[in-house]
């Protein structure tokens, strides 16, 4: 037995570690005590998973139903229904969900989580940005799941991606985790004071997916309208444009495509960017969504205060 | 010295929300309209506890002593000042109070302990510990909502002593589960004393306080009142109890050295029956003349007060040296069980303590009728 696990063996007062509890705790030391609690994280993230497939026979596969069968509707209606001519459209709507999926789970379960947790948040004490930072975990599980399942999906239908350009898909999804890091931590705190917040989230979620280009394309529906008029840059104010069309672009790996409808047309399904281009814009997305996390921490250290008596 | 823990000049207010959780549609169509009162709850406190010292917390409900107490393990924050501790802390709000019921005991036990800051190596070195102080070696795989609420205080009690913290901070949770398995915490309680670590214990029962602790802090009103000897500060609370708003500073110079020595019942024994006198002698010494007031409280064996008799109605006065007071109880008026007796000389107006002795005795009251409750009514029908 080390001497760390002998019980009678106590450190000097001096050099034991100082925890502040003050209302005016600086960035530097929540951040310390996120960083320390990270074991935690963990803890929750497979705890949080663990529960919810706990005694069923798929287990966390059951994760993969939801995604899978909205993607299976989104194919039946656009390829099957409304002969959009994509080939291999799956790959591409898959794509986009891995993205979407990911991001619409941080921040609704996010929103929620702090609620949702009263119990702990009233009796125990460890940071609270943990919480939502557990649900960030989870998403992120299963999205590598999915992530994974598209790779065999691709194998069989031998699909292949622009390899070339894998390196921009770490790029996008740090950009994407960091923003919706910053949304669920700030709307998990928001939500504590007003109880509005998680059905307003739930419907804004539902405005926000068809505001980004998953099921439809880009470049063959907004591109061309806003293109006209120079107004382009309007929908990448939408900051999940970006990251899905990279993941698009990196995962469908082509541009232009001959359509699979009787005439062949030639269709141009994404933008004809280069790989710099999309650098440019997850860059930028990386820059603001960093800035956003440290506003969402700051703004949850405000908030937090008052938790164990608003619950 | 160094401190362990150290309370600074903390200030917390809470607002009082008359319609809780306000709508986003109220707060939009009624900005800024103040539905809540302000409650200041601490006001300006300020202690430190050293190493190795068991320090109690003392107060009425509603004196702020769980607020100083959540606001010490992190949960609450200040408004303002601050709190600084060395070290782990480990805070005994409420036993269990992590777990998670779908999960197992053994994975509640890494999940809470992570909780209290130990790391997953740490926890295995320490979890077949946690499992034999727990008494739950046959449970300990089964998901906790099968346990009973008993066991799921005792695997959380044992999880927070076996955490090894610098800093233990109960809170009213030293009743765990059955009388063997109370006596083995306080066993726990009084072997982290000797290991030297520092133990803050929030009770109202001032006996414990005693018994337990080295130094105690007398929280009134959310105001720090007294910061004393632990027998010193049971004082100050005794008197806060009685309804003293104010500590008079001269209480020292009329406490004259007045000690209740011993109570006897004047036939040998506590035995009373219910209707009947009983009586009992109070021996008591006091080193000068002393004009005060006798007054007895007595507690039912749940710890409520029964009834803590009027001073203004037994006024006494007290000669140097040792006397014997002879007291009645005039058709006693209980039912029968077991009352713990309070004694105390208070001053003639009852706002202060002059003398004071918990638990002198506990009254056996028997009752023979039919009747049943805490008091005997007698009724006169006609």
């Amino acid at each position: 037995m080390s001497s760390e696990l002998n019980p009678l063996a106590r450190r000097p007062v001096e050099q034991r570690p100082v925890r502040v509890v003050s209302a005016h705790r600086s960035m530097r030391q929540r951040l310390r005590a996120i960083w320390d609690s990270r074991e935690l994280l963990t803890y929750l993230v497979t705890a949080d998973i663990k529960i919810k497939y706990k005694g069923t026979a798929l287990g966390v596969m059951w994760s993969m139903v939801a995604p899978a069968l909205s993607i299976g509707v989104y194919f039946l209606v656009f390829q099957v229904i409304l002969k959009n001519g994509v080939p291999d459209y799956v790959v591409m709507l898959w794509a986009g969900m891995l993205v979407w999926t990911f991001f619409s789970a941080v921040v609704v379960n996010g929103t929620g989580i702090v609620v949702q947790r009263a119990g702990i948040v009233k009796k125990v004490a460890f940071p609270r940005e943990i919480l939502a930072l557990s649900t960030v975990g989870t998403a992120l599980v299963y999205f590598f799941l999915q992530l994974i399942v598209l790779g065999v999906l691709m194998g069989v239908m031998g699909h292949a991606p622009a390899w070339g350009d894998v390196w921009l898909l770490p790029l996008a999804f740090l950009g994407l985790l960091l923003l919706a890091s910053a949304l669920g931590i700030v709307l998990s705190a928001v939500n504590v004071y007003f109880r509005d917040m998680q059905h307003l989230v739930e419907v804004g979620i539902f405005l926000w997916f068809w505001l980004t280009p998953v099921v439809y394309s880009f470049q063959r529906t907004v591109a061309p309208m806003l293109g006209a008029k120079d107004l382009t840059w309007i929908y990448f104010l939408n900051p999940i444009t970006p990251v899905v069309l990279t993941f698009q672009r990196v995962l469908y790996g082509q541009t232009m495509v001959t359509a699979t409808t009787p005439d062949h047309a030639m269709l141009n399904v994404l933008p004809n960017w280069s790989a710099l281009h999309y650098a440019v814009l997850n860059g930028v997305l990386i820059a603001a969504s960093g800035v956003a996390l440290i506003v969402a921490i700051r703004i949850f250290g405000r908030l937090q205060g008052n938790f164990a008596e608003e619950l | 010295m160094a401190s362990v823990v150290e309370v600074q000049n903390v200030d917390k207010h809470f607002r009082l929300h008359k319609q809780r959780h306000k709508s986003l549609k109220d707060r939009v169509l009624h900005p800024g309209q103040g539905s809540f009162t302000d409650l200041h709850v601490l006001q300006d406190v300020s202690f430190n506890v050293g190493a190795g010292e068991t320090v109690g917390v003392l107060g009425r409900n509603g004196s702020g002593k769980s607020t100083l107490l959540k606001c010490i393990c992190g949960v609450l924050q200040p408004t303002s000042g601050q709190i600084l501790v060395r070290g782990e802390l480990a805070g005994l709000l409420e036993l269990g109070a992590g777990f998670q019921p779908e999960l197992s005991g053994r994975d509640n036990i890494y999940l809470s302990a992570s909780m209290l800051g130990l790391s997953r190596r740490k926890v295995d070195g320490l979890i077949d510990e946690i499992v034999e102080f727990s008494e739950l070696e046959k449970f300990i795989d089964s998901p906790v909502k099968f346990f009973s609420s008993g066991m799921y205080v005792r695997l959380g009690f044992a999880v927070a002593v076996t955490a090894n913290p610098d800093v233990l901070v109960v809170d009213e949770v030293l009743a765990v589960g059955d009388e063997r398995f109370q006596a083995k915490c306080m066993d726990r309680i009084r072997q982290f004393q000797a290991d030297g670590r520092t133990i803050l214990l929030v009770s109202h029962n001032a006996d414990q306080v005693r018994a337990l602790c080295d130094r105690a802090v007398v929280l009134e009103k959310g105001r720090l009142v007294a910061d004393a000897p632990a027998g010193e500060a049971v004082r100050v609370f005794r008197e806060h109890l009685l309804g003293g708003a104010t500590v008079s500073k001269e209480t020292n110079q009329i406490d004259g050295g007045v000690v209740i020595e011993s109570m006897r019942g004047s036939n040998g024994s506590f035995m009373a029956q219910t209707g009947q006198r009983f009586e009992f002698e109070v021996t008591i010494s006091s080193k000068l003349p002393v004009e005060g007031s006798f007054m007895m409280e007595l507690y039912s064996q749940a710890g409520k007060l029964v009834v803590r008799t009027d001073p203004t109605q037994t006024p006494v006065s007290l000669s140097p040296g040792t006397q014997t007071l002879s007291v009645a109880i005039e058709d006693l008026p209980l039912m029968d069980g077991s009352y713990q007796v309070n004694l105390g000389i208070v001053s003639a107006e009852g706002n202060s303590v002059i003398a004071w002795r918990e638990q002198i005795a506990a009254l056996e009251v028997s009752y023979v009728g039919r009747g049943a409750g805490l008091v005997a009514l007698r009724l006169n029908v006609h």
